[in-house]
């Protein structure tokens, strides 16, 4: 920055400040505001279904009432948390490779090949899921997608970790160092510790990425009209569930479906808060 | 510098990090602890979106009288289902269209294809000012999928409809963009009426539509939306999902000259004319009759004529002879067609071929 | 990665680290590392390998015909990729240009001007724009979205623009239009969210340091903070456009899915995922099947063409500081 790029007046240079300050807010609210307006069409459209019967019944058939998804529920927990006690481990530790270790060929070919694996389509995903887990033991499992999943979040957890550790400053890890600290103190005791915000972050939008996607369960977790636990059986999936009454002719499970997106979202946002109520009593331990 | 040094050293001594979320505790402890003995034997099936709403009323149905047996149905589609049959991935398949012989050849053992139930695709619009029942001739039909009337005050149409105040506007064309049995259905009769779409276009699943103004939505959802949302726009849908959603649509001439509606007496009737329908010769479009609805057709259950397993053979075959018998009262509840008697008949014996013991 | 083979890791400074006491853990620690890495890399191989594997009859019969033409018949078996090639370019392409202003300063002001608390909801709200299920954006697309681009933003720009091919001809509410607007909705979180984490990571001191020389709040962050994290922000962007070009629920339900190829943006279109979406389950000859695979492996193989790209740009951006 040299001061000569700060010619401008003085009251321009106040005014440009605080339209572009202007700016910025509006976009943020912008983007605030269209996810009020999404998710007020989808409060409008299924609190009507909502009870306490559509969380706690399994599905219904047309004209038989207090239909529900209470075991795409469990479902839906079961196959995402096999697919992040897959993928976060493995994910977080090619992260920190990257992140802490990565330099030369061999990294930049790792990164570049997580950034691939984030735009592969999830339908492509869930074919190579079958094809490895369901075909060669004939039949369907919630184990398989929650590979497929695990596939799906892997290189959001590698990019958001790496990323988180590359942002440290370097006088963090050499002052850890200075006190004695062995490498695998470092990076475990200290640099993980500091990019816990990040690294959160990371999972979050992982986990994200995989709730509510229906394309790899087609072959994978196949859903079931029935109470499973099994993860190597057929399962039910809410959004699978919320999937098949969409295109289904019935009103009565079109708002099913609504009322079942409303439930997927009041999860993510319970999910959201609790980590952001974790993150901050953490922030004030940095500070 | 001191102060880096400090903070990095009660960033040391700060409890180890919790990385996971506390849901995910939650999740292992789902997984770990449940594992609750299944009375029932559990039967996979999937194939047909068209059938879903059915099968889901009937074999719940079932499953109340027959405690010792839970059918899980799975509406992948068509396609899917003859794919994850052949694969041996099911116990049965369903398809909207029979398994032809280059499928069968695939399938490294015997098929056996059952009808099960009856549908038919009526021609919904969405013409500000115009009510239901708006006439068409096959010609016609034929004719607007294949572009060359654009227009809704096309003299085609207007000559059809007298009194009716058709708006200028152009057509939209709506089709499945999903390759579906609907479709097949919906182009077999194409085919049938018109040499020219048979010639350029064909009978399938999914085609290449030539109508320059054509759109294309997922699922019969998709379609009905489209149509729903495009004012002047036409387009093929399911007649549960027609009278579900009570849209408008139109009145259709059958081979007899007849103007008829979809219903469910329409349709059987269509179906009556041929009582010895098979997986080979199975083809119901542009039926003789005067009741006759023109765009109709069966679905199909695909069962292996020796079952892997003999004893879970057993309870399928039991499951589908209800189906196709005592299973049949059902349909018109959830606004399907249920079998004429004699194809009931034809059915039930085809069954039967089935080796469980 | 010398280093590994003493049972430790050399870090980016090239120092090595070993303790006696802490030998086991280092150990356990690298062999973890290298272990994830390797799993991390035969899952990728696995699956080009797959797709390729899957594709090879469709390759055996159209070669590298099938880039190019714009046929797509089921019946006569003939299938060419082009026009789902060109959806996806343009509805992504206009997707992530119509993103990254709005991402980006979002990023910006929660991370640097907006009030504690502010700052606090946007950023909740934000992330859960981004975990809305994309069959939910696709259902308000198709219900909301696709009535206003027909009735009220197309034929604004129409009357504006109506002079430039891609605002010409009928407007219909399914089109490549509305399926960029909501991919943009899409991607906007991602972007806003990674934005923010790396402008809130830049240490005070280097704010402190350009105040204290005169600039104001804006011309620090634009002069200042922006160009430090630009590498990162460009990260986000192919993160972004990653989750553009695969995305296919959403896309599928609001882009019309018309297999041909139209200059205006008010017409129908088709996309590489939707197109495997709609017709996978219902295609039955291997042929049609394996034309289908091969559109898989062609997004994958666009994907790495893209980080490609944008990786070489990266570096002729960076080079001249």
């Amino acid at each position: 920055m040299s001061p000569s790029s700060l010619g401008a007046t003085p009251r321009r240079r106040h005014l440009t400040d605080i339209a572009w300050r202007a700016i910025a807010g509006l976009s943020a609210v912008a983007v605030a505001g269209t996810l009020l307006l999404i998710l007020g069409y989808i409060v409008r459209e299924g609190i009507g279904a909502l009870s306490l019967s559509f969380i706690t019944n399994t599905p219904r058939p047309i004209g038989i009432p207090d239909g529900g998804v209470g075991n795409g529920i469990i479902g839906t927990i079961i196959i995402i948390g096999i697919a992040a006690l897959m993928a976060f481990p493995v994910g977080a530790l090619v992260g920190i490779y990257l992140g802490v270790y990565g330099h030369g060929r061999t990294a930049a070919s790792m990164r570049f090949l997580s950034d691939v694996l984030a735009s592969v389509p999830s339908i492509a995903i869930g074919l190579f899921a079958y094809t490895l887990l369901v075909q060669p033991f004939h039949h369907f499992s919630a184990f398989s997608a929650s590979f497929a999943f695990a596939v799906l979040m892997m290189p959001l957890v590698i990019r958001t970790t790496e990323g988180a550790l590359r942002l440290l400053p370097a006088a963090l890890r050499e002052s850890a160092v200075a006190l004695g600290a062995s490498d695998y103190q470092v990076t475990a005791r200290c640099l993980l510790v500091a990019a816990r915000p990040g690294i959160i972050t990371g999972l979050i939008l992982a986990l994200a990425r995989v709730t509510g996607e229906t394309a790899p369960l087609l072959f994978t977790a196949f859903g079931s009209q029935f109470w499973e636990f099994n993860p190597s059986n057929p399962m039910a999936e809410l959004s699978l569930q919320i999937f098949t009454y969409a295109i289904s002719p019935y009103r009565e499970w079109h708002q099913q479906a609504w009322a079942g997106a409303l439930l997927l979202i009041l999860a993510v946002c319970a999910l959201g808060i609790l980590a952001r109520v974790a993150f901050r009593q953490r922030a004030t331990v940095e500070t | 510098m001191a102060s880096r040094a400090a903070q990095t050293s009660r960033l040391l001594s700060a409890r180890h990090a919790r990385l996971y979320l506390p849901g995910l505790g939650l999740i292992a402890f789902a997984v770990g602890s449940t594992h609750p003995a299944r009375a029932a034997t559990q039967i996979t099936g999937a194939g047909s979106t068209f059938d879903y709403p059915l099968f889901s009323k009937a074999f719940y149905v079932y499953g109340q009288s027959h405690r010792d047996v839970a059918v899980n149905y799975q509406s992948i589609g068509s396609g899917g289902g003859i794919q994850q049959f052949t694969a041996g991935t099911v116990d049965f398949g369903a398809s909207d269209v029979p398994m032809n012989a280059e499928e069968l050849a695939r399938a490294h053992f015997d098929v056996l294809q059952i009808p099960v139930t009856l549908g038919g695709a009526g021609i919904a619009y969405n013409l500000p000012g115009v009510a239901k029942g708006l006439k068409f001739t096959r010609e016609l039909v034929a004719d607007i999928y294949l572009g060359k009337v654009k227009k809704w005050n096309d003299p085609a149409i207007a000559a059809l409809n007298p009194g009716v105040k058709l708006p200028n506007m152009p057509i939209t064309v709506v089709h499945r963009s999903d390759g579906s049995g609907t479709t097949y259905i919906f182009t077999d009769f194409l085919s049938h009426v018109s040499p020219e779409w048979k010639e350029k276009v064909g009978t399938a699943k999914s085609v290449q539509w030539p109508a320059p103004s054509s759109v294309g939505g997922k699922g019969n959802e998709g379609v009905a939306g489209l149509v729903r949302q495009t004012p002047g726009a036409i387009g093929y849908v399911e007649l549960a999902y027609l009278l579900q959603n009570e849209m408008t649509y139109g009145q259709i001439q059958n081979r007899s000259g007849q103007y008829v509606y979809p219903t469910i007496d329409t349709i059987r009737a269509a179906a009556a004319t041929k009582p010895d329908v098979s997986s080979t010769n199975f083809s119901i479009v542009d039926a003789e009759g005067a009741e006759s609805y023109p765009i109709s057709g069966y679905s199909w259950v695909l069962l292996r004529e020796q079952p892997r397993d003999p004893a879970r053979g057993a309870l399928v075959k039991a499951v589908m002879t209800w189906l196709v018998s005592k299973g049949q009262d059902l349909a018109a509840s959830v606004d399907y067609v249920p079998l004429p008697a004699n194809v009931q008949e034809t059915a039930l014996k085809t069954i039967n071929e089935m080796k469980v013991s | 990665m010398s280093g590994a083979a003493a049972g430790g890791l050399e870090d980016r400074f090239g120092h090595t680290r070993v303790r006696p006491r802490g030998r086991l853990a280092a150990w356990l620690f690298s062999v973890a590392l290298y272990g994830s890495c390797f799993l991390f890399f035969a899952v990728i191989v696995g699956l080009f390998l797959e797709l390729l594997w899957g594709s090879r009859l469709s390759l055996g019969k159209f070669g590298l015909r099938f880039l190019w033409s714009t046929q797509w018949n089921p019946v006569t078996q003939q299938f060419g990729a082009l026009p789902f090639l060109y959806g996806t370019v343009v509805s992504s392409g206009i997707a992530l240009l119509l993103a990254v202003w709005v991402g980006v300063l979002a990023g910006v002001y929660l991370a640097e001007f907006a009030p504690r608390q502010l700052s606090f909801m946007l950023s909740l709200l934000i992330e859960l724009l981004a975990a809305v299920p994309s069959v939910v954006y696709g259902l308000w697309g198709l219900f909301v979205l696709a009535p206003i681009v027909s009735s009220w933003i197309g034929p604004a720009l129409q009357a504006a623009f109506g002079f430039l091919p891609i605002f010409q001809g009928t407007i219909y509410g399914v089109n490549m239009l509305t399926a960029s607007l909501i991919l943009a909705l899409m991607i906007v979180p991602t972007i806003t969210a990674i934005t923010r984490d790396l402008v809130a990571a830049i240490p005070p001191r280097v704010r402190e340091a350009s105040l204290a020389l005169g600039a104001s709040r804006w011309e620090t962050t634009y002069k200042v903070v922006l160009p430090l994290v630009r590498s990162g922000i460009f990260g986000a962007c192919m993160l972004a456009l990653g989750r553009a070009l695969g995305e296919t629920i959403a896309t599928t339900m609001v882009i019309g899915n018309r297999p041909a190829i139209s200059a205006s943006l008010f017409a129908p279109g088709y996309t590489v995922a939707s197109v495997i979406a709609n017709e996978f389950t219902e295609a039955t000859t291997n042929l049609y099947l394996s034309a289908l695979i091969e559109l898989g492996l062609i997004l994958f193989v666009v994907s790495i063409l893209v980080n490609g790209a944008g990786r070489l740009l990266l570096q002729l951006l960076v080079r001249p500081q």
